[in-house]
């Protein structure tokens, strides 16, 4: 019988980055397929046009910093960057959008502070936030849900259509028939209605919420796939998703008319994608596992906080983003203690 | 005798007051927005730079040292006061646009740091170069960031460079691509951030360039044997 014999850790299979990026991807398709259902071939479009953007990028920064480009390219760290950036894209944007973006998220965002590993901000939230501000009107035409497109429902734009729109051969303004504000968008924008007001009169908040209920119950899915294959730990999604829990139960206890429920902010927008696939980048978050759950409550916060009194459509990136900033001063702070060392005391710098 | 040829040098490229000290990066990074906010601050800066190096040279017999900063403040303040009033006079559009950047020419660390490093230790000939070089250096890197952040954020260059020089450079305005919506973050500050550290990057890369061409024309004279220790002329 063959007995371990070497020392801790006891791993049974070597673990690699392009394994562990490869799961990533995986995790991410039953959130595409939902996506693809209920927002039209777009999705799919964007993802595929981001990976191939991303692929040329990243060969092209390795050949001008003197690196093998056929292995940094295989450990598949670019293309999960280009599929979180091509899901977080409206699917119609225009083709050239996702050229800005991939640009910033390799080469500037991840290749300029030092390649994989090195960036401390996660490349694809930060070609988000860049193309936000940048390009708001591209940026916030989010597609309906085929429900609500055309007159009776049921009329997706096909395959072909959709490519030549994002690749300008149609011209862009035939998109409006096409396109809606997002339920983040409809309940800010609201004017004077109450929160139930605004669901009852709003054809988005109707009917249109049931899209990204699935959209995010897939994403919901694939993050579980994730935690069950051991890919992050439980603290970053649980204490992002509980603390938006928390902060908007209380909110909307104190006023229901004013606030969203707790489910919507859950469901909406990019939090479960943000949780699970966004907030748990271990190159980006901190690294301990009571950092991780400060990490964690300070990105719910900041979703609830910036969606609720902030101007831009949704939170995720940019309270991602803020959070990245944190992480090195959270990692200082939650160093776990050495086995065998003593705890040290309170107000003292550190234990002699 | 100063060397005139190396303050020059200093000036425009070795200690570059943008791209080496990074100093005044406050309105460097605010007004370069497009060329002719560049230009515009730029030659105020300069101007009021070589003033107060030459004025602060001239008087360096008679300050205090202890007192040396409230001094050169005030001086460096009454030639911002007759730069502001000049640009009210003759360019008030741009003047308007450039706000609150006029006044904060004071405040600008390049111009101080100057007159404390340079000017009240130095003649006055030497002095009035150096402000001279040391303003065109940072003129210079301005209208660099300014162009391309203007090429980027608006697809256009030399746009409205009749509010400095006048009704002849109305048609300037080069449009480099036609019907473009724009680049919002190049005009935004952060792209002022980014295109700063390009720059200085880039000058990196030049230097490094300059310096293994320089290894490279002169090899050593021992091929790398023992050290000969210089025991006459001057090192510099």
């Amino acid at each position: 019988m063959a007995l371990i014999r070497s020392s801790s850790p006891h791993l049974r299979r070597a673990g690699s980055t392009a394994s562990l990026m490869r799961l990533l991807l995986v995790a991410t398709l039953p959130g595409l397929a939902a996506m693809t259902f209920f927002f039209g071939w777009g999705t799919l479009l964007q993802v595929v046009w981001a990976m191939l953007l991303a692929l040329g990028f990243e060969a092209a920064v390795m050949k001008m910093r003197g690196r093998p480009a056929s292995f940094y390219l295989r450990d598949y760290s670019a293309l999960v960057t280009a599929v979180l950036l091509g899901l977080a894209v409206p699917p119609f944007a225009p083709w050239w959008l996702m050229v800005v973006g991939i640009f910033v998220a390799i080469v500037i965002a991840k290749h300029l502070y030092g390649g994989m590993g090195n960036n401390p901000f996660n490349p694809a939230m930060v070609a988000y936030a860049l193309l936000l501000i940048s390009f708001p009107v591209d940026m916030t035409r989010w597609t309906a849900p085929f429900v609500l497109q055309g007159e009776d429902g049921w009329h997706i734009l096909g395959f072909m259509d959709t490519f030549k729109l994002i690749f300008g051969a149609i011209e862009h303004s035939t998109l409006d028939a096409f396109t809606s504000a997002t339920p983040l968008d409809e309940l800010r924008h609201r004017g004077g209605l109450t929160t139930e007001e605004a669901f009852r009169n709003s054809t988005v908040l109707a009917n249109g919420v049931g899209a990204w209920h699935a959209v995010s119950a897939a994403y919901f899915m694939g993050g579980v796939f994730l935690l069950y294959r051991k890919v992050f730990t439980w603290h970053t999604p649980v204490a992002v998703l509980g603390s938006l829990a928390v902060l908007s139960t209380l909110f909307y206890m104190f006023s229901p008319d004013t606030y969203a429920d707790p489910f919507f902010h859950l469901t909406m927008g990019a939090t479960m994608l943000g949780a699970f696939f966004i907030a748990t980048d271990p190159v980006t978050a901190a690294t301990s596992n009571r950092g991780k759950i400060y990490y964690g409550i300070g990105i719910g916060l900041l979703i609830f906080i910036i969606r609720t009194w902030g101007s831009y459509p949704d939170a995720v990136a940019f309270a991602v983003l803020l959070m990245n900033l944190c992480a090195p001063f959270i990692d200082q702070y939650t160093q776990p203690r050495t086995y065998g060392h003593a705890k040290p005391k309170r107000g003292q710098k550190e234990s002699t | 005798m100063a060397d005139y040829k190396k303050i020059t040098l200093d000036g425009l490229w070795h200690n570059n007051p943008a791209l080496v000290q990074l100093l005044g990066l406050c309105p460097l990074l605010a007004v370069t927005g497009s060329v002719v906010n560049a230009i515009g601050l730029g030659v105020a800066s300069t101007l009021v730079l070589t003033g107060s190096n030459l004025t602060v040279s001239l008087f360096r017999h008679f300050v205090p040292e202890s007192v040396r900063l409230p001094i050169f403040v005030m001086i460096i303040a009454s030639f911002v006061t007759s730069i502001e009033l000049l640009m009210q006079a003759f360019t008030y559009e741009l003047y308007q646009i450039l706000g609150i950047f006029i006044p904060l020419i004071v405040t600008n660390c390049a111009i101080m740091g100057r007159a404390d490093a340079f000017a009240c230790k130095n003649p006055v000939g030497a002095s009035v170069l150096d402000g001279l070089m040391m303003g065109l250096g940072f003129t210079i890197v301005l209208m660099i960031l300014g162009a391309m952040r203007e090429v980027l954020g608006l697809g256009t260059l030399f746009a409205d460079m009749q509010l400095l020089f006048g009704p002849m450079a109305e048609n300037w305005k080069i449009t480099l691509i036609d019907d473009y919506s724009g680049f919002l973050f190049a005009i935004l500050p952060p792209g002022a951030f980014v295109g700063m550290g390009l720059l200085i990057a880039v000058k990196n890369i030049v230097d490094a360039r300059l310096e293994e061409r320089r290894k490279a024309r002169k090899p050593k004279p021992d091929g790398g044997g023992s050290r000969r220790v210089r025991v006459t002329g001057s090192i510099n």
